[in-house]
């Protein structure tokens, strides 16, 4: 009796991992999903901040898929372990501050232990040729496989042919002849793929599955660690980035502002750790403070700044308070900043 | 049987899902936790993590903001 083989299949979520995990599953595979949280996935947790998202359907679009598919999905938090490959890309940033590379290599690692530890034979991706500026072209997706480790145990279902041969298809765990040989950025294939396979539905996530790809994002984490003087974070911080609009109108601090009642809901569990305002004249924002030694100075221009975003904007006076991070809190009067008197290179 | 509790408060998908997985890996057949939640995904995300992977939902109640989901462990070997 022959042996069952087993592979692991990186699942972002969308239409290629989907297609190439099915692609494998056909030629009689067990296979098994994993998906890597790394605190900067857009999948998933942002849509629960803001009210005008909440209606929108709230579905984690991995296990969605491995659900259509029919099976299990192993999430990984790798947080920590990630930093590094944020902070310190051998590979460079892409356009903004995506290590796609690094990452790529990073997660097929992260897969490779997880075969062994589980006593699973290869892994597969949703990878194509020229599909991705950065990892995903000819002469990049060798050094993925090279320097993760996983060698000719990483095996991408719908670019293989444009691919050497790997070990699952030179032991004839799969046949070669029934994988594919996609390359560019045309969906067509694709497309054709899944009606063969019957498949209707499929995840598009907009702008891609990572914020660092996103140019807005990026520009935050860079001011924040220009400010603090080195590349570091906590996943807080990260979060933090994602949430209000982010004013800074000294060097050293720097203003979140509430956009809507969802993210001043969500910043109220911060504040313990910043010190925060809020207009109490006029219906208003929740500004977190992020920034320390601040002046008495400081705090009219922050508190002028929120209450210029707070429907006492026309007015001539709003009434605020202001709360340390213990809880106490006082109130003030500024008069609203006009919009004119803010420069845009505040704004983060 | 036993009852646990597991608290995955201020927690935002899909972080609730992988503490839940997590913490089931340690439980055996038959156990229940409980796990207590904030963030609206989860009542489509432990639901659909369960289903893939073996576990029963047993309720769903939500109380205030929080929202309370009892699993019951299914046979996972």
């Amino acid at each position: 009796m022959s042996t069952q083989r087993k592979a692991v299949s990186l699942i972002s979520g969308g239409f290629d991992s989907m297609l190439a995990t099915k692609t494998i599953m056909e030629q009689g595979i067990h296979v098994e999903g994993i998906n890597f949280f790394t605190g900067f996935c857009v999948e998933g947790h942002t849509h629960a901040i803001r009210k005008k998202d909440k209606e929108k359907p709230k579905r984690n679009n991995a296990l969605w898929v491995a659900e259509q598919l029919g099976i299990k999905m192993h999430i990984v938090d790798v947080i920590e372990e990630y930093k590094d490959i944020v902070i310190n890309p051998s590979h460079g940033y892409g356009q903004n501050l995506n290590p796609c590379l690094d990452c790529k290599g990073f997660m097929v690692k992260k897969a490779l232990q997880w075969i062994q530890e589980n006593d699973f034979d290869f892994i597969i991706t949703g990878e194509v040729i020229g599909q991705r500026p950065m990892s995903q072209r000819k002469d990049t997706m060798p050094v993925i496989a090279r320097e993760s480790g996983a060698g000719d145990l990483l095996l991408r279902p719908l670019c293989a042919k444009n691919l050497p041969e790997t070990l699952p298809e030179r032991e004839g765990w799969v046949d070669r002849d029934k994988l594919h040989d996609f390359s560019g950025r045309s969906r067509k294939p694709q497309m054709a793929l899944a009606a063969e396979f019957g498949i209707e539905e499929w995840a598009q996530p907009a702008g891609g599955c990572c914020f660092l790809t996103d140019a807005a994002y990026s520009k935050k984490l860079a001011d924040m660690w220009q400010t603090r003087g080195e590349k570091r974070y906590e996943l807080d911080d990260i979060m933090m980035l994602k949430v209000g609009r982010h004013v800074r109108p000294r060097p050293h601090f720097k203003l979140i502002i509430g956009r809507e009642e969802g993210e001043n809901n969500f910043m109220q569990g911060y504040r313990k750790q910043f010190v925060s305002l809020k207009t109490v004249s006029h219906a208003g924002p929740l500004a977190l403070i992020d920034g320390d030694n601040m002046s008495d100075e400081d705090i009219q221009l922050a508190a002028s700044i929120v209450a210029r975003f707070s429907q006492g904007k026309a007015a001539d006076e709003v009434e605020l308070e202001l709360r340390s991070k213990e809880g106490t809190s006082t109130t003030m009067k500024v008069a609203p900043m006009l919009a004119d008197d803010m420069p845009e290179e505040w704004y983060l | 049987m036993n009852i646990h509790q597991l608290d995955a408060r201020r927690l935002l998908c899909p972080l609730p899902v992988i503490r839940t997985q997590d913490r089931v890996k340690a439980l055996q057949p038959g156990d229940v936790l409980q796990v207590t939640c904030t963030d609206p995904g989860v009542k489509n995300d432990i639901p659909a993590w369960c289903r893939i992977n073996g576990h029963e939902i047993e309720d769903i109640s939500e109380q205030d903001d929080e929202i309370i989901i009892t699993i019951k462990v299914g046979d996972i070997s």
